[in-house]
């Protein structure tokens, strides 16, 4: 290893991306006492994110003491349903938790523009500089191609650093130009999704009303189904006094259909089980974003010389159909980045080898094995049985049951489920096949 | 010319209208550009009706016409165009583009 090159970087730490996972990075790497940049592209942090609505602040324990009491929530989750659509019909395990409204919590609504801005703050009182309003537009490397910081479009605008902590999102051109991606298979297009959302107004006693809540409690609805049979889902979640519903779909799948990202929304928010949840709503806003969602085998390398990558730029989303996380894995992997990066600089040593801390305590955080245990799960959620055959199956099933059809006798459950899977066309040996996968990754 | 929604309760939103909740703080340069020559050699066109803010436009001569203006800069033309130099693609200078505020 040789020594630090001359001149001295501007700063320790040059995080670009003032999202969960840079912001963390940035309050980490602050908080250990180095000097940090935290770059942000936006005119504020938050403005170029969107997300499927819900946070799981766990993590935040380590990082923020007593976070519940700052941070800028819109409602609590404490009602979490999961609903399967076919074309007119909806079935839903809908489930309620009162302890999720008290203290430590467990998920909440959050606008982006709020919650990323609270988070760079948090950075920027630990003494990390927030420059927003700046692209980096490129890797600083030295004659040995180690990372040594990034270029601006501000002018002269290169900003040096012993460590780059590259939280640029899904698009990441950093983690891309410093060749992380090269072992990754595939086009980027076969793992990611397109996520669109309209956030319509209500008024608070409305959304109350509607979806059972009082107080900051609050409804997140996870969809399978109901996309038009392009591969995805969809959600629905209350906010304060506005609730925000979103399709994501994969981007193969899109493109295969021939149909509009946001006619498959409208679809979605017509069907009879959600329109009603919706009507008279004004629409706030409408967004759309990316999702990287190829889980474990599709991550980019996460570390090189000079450089670490966090958050939706290392593919740290887990969000297929029921499951929708990801700024949790932003946290969680910021932190560890501010944390690697802060043990390398202290032992003069930001190689690759130096660096190798952030991949270990990835390794032994919920990070990595939590995506490392999922890693089947993207295929399956995204598999046709799961998106077309499933839903119908167990609506059917359902309806079968709950249908009273005197004075013929009701049929059993057994016959329901045959009958119901000869017309869904779902093979009895597929069924156990992905009932022992999803056994096998949530054991 | 609002047609009127299926839950009849209030007019459909043209798109228009739709884009209009969005923020945008438009620079002078465009972030993304298209070479409408190799367009008119694409069949596929998934940037047409995959790009959630559709702007991407077939022209009568067989081209493609952009707008950046009112790009959320999410990716998916990037992503899923396949013709090599089609689009040049980055993200805005700093400060400006999409900012949205319920994210």
């Amino acid at each position: 290893m040789p020594p630090e090159t001359n001149p001295a970087p501007a700063f320790d730490v040059v995080v670009v991306g003032a999202g969960p996972a840079g912001s963390a990075a940035a309050l980490e790497a602050a908080r250990a006492g180095l000097s940090v940049a935290l770059l942000e592209r936006g005119p504020y942090p938050g403005a170029k994110n969107v997300y499927g609505g819900v946070v799981y602040g766990r993590i935040l324990d380590e990082l923020v003491p007593g976070w519940w009491e700052h941070m800028p929530v819109q409602r609590w989750v404490t009602r979490r349903s999961t609903m399967l659509l076919t074309g007119s019909q909806a079935l839903t395990v809908d489930f309620r938790a009162e302890d999720w409204g008290r203290p430590p919590y467990n998920g909440a609504t959050a606008f982006r523009a709020e919650l990323d801005g609270w988070l760079a703050r948090l950075a920027e009182e630990a003494g990390a500089v927030l420059v927003p309003s700046t692209t980096a537009t490129g890797l600083l490397r030295d004659t040995a191609g180690k990372v040594t910081g990034v270029r601006t479009d501000r002018p002269g605008g290169d900003l040096t650093g012993r460590v780059v902590i590259a939280c640029d999102g899904v698009n990441s051109f950093l983690a891309k130009e410093a060749g992380l991606f090269a072992k990754v298979s595939g086009k980027q297009a076969e793992h990611t999704s397109l996520g669109v959302k309209e956030t319509l107004a209500l008024p608070r006693e409305v959304v109350e009303e509607r979806f059972g809540l009082s107080g900051r409690h609050g409804q997140d609805i996870e969809i399978l189904g109901g996309t038009g049979g392009i591969p995805g889902g969809g959600f629905l979640y209350t906010n304060l006094e506005s609730v925000s519903v979103g399709v994501v779909l994969s981007l193969t799948g899109l493109t295969a259909s021939g149909v509009r990202p946001e006619a498959v929304l409208a679809g979605l928010k017509e069907h009879p089980a959600i329109a009603p949840l919706l009507r008279g709503a004004e629409l706030k806003e409408y967004s759309a974003h990316l999702i990287p969602e190829g889980g474990y085998d599709t991550m980019p390398e996460l570390v090189t010389d000079g450089m670490l990558v966090a958050g939706d730029a290392g593919a740290m989303c887990l969000a297929a159909g029921v499951w929708l996380e990801g700024v949790n894995y932003a946290l969680g992997a910021g932190m560890y980045a501010g944390r690697a990066a802060a043990e390398a600089i202290a032992a003069g040593d930001t190689s690759r080898t130096g660096l190798a801390g952030y991949r270990r305590l990835l390794e032994e955080s919920f990070v990595l094995a939590d995506h490392r245990r999922l890693r089947r799960v993207p295929g399956l959620v995204f598999s046709d049985r799961v998106q077309r055959s499933y839903p119908g199956l167990l609506c059917d099933v359902a309806q079968g049951f709950f249908t009273v059809d005197n004075p013929r006798p009701k049929p059993g459950l057994r016959r329901l489920v045959s009958d119901a899977a000869r017309r869904r066309g779902v093979r009895l040996r597929h069924l156990l096949s992905d009932a022992f996968t999803s056994a096998r990754s949530f054991r | 010319m609002t047609q009127t929604s299926p839950q009849g309760q209030r007019p459909a939103v043209s798109f228009e209208d739709r884009m209009a909740t969005v923020d945008f703080r438009v620079a002078e340069r465009a972030h993304i550009t298209v070479d409408t020559d190799v367009c008119r050699s694409c069949e596929v066109r998934a940037c047409v009706h995959a790009c959630p803010a559709a702007l991407f436009v077939p022209t009568d001569d067989g081209g493609i016409l952009f707008n950046y203006e009112q790009c959320f800069e999410c990716g998916t033309c990037y992503q899923v165009c396949d013709a090599p130099g089609a689009l040049t693609w980055s993200y805005p200078e700093g400060g400006h583009g999409v900012a949205f505020r319920q994210g």
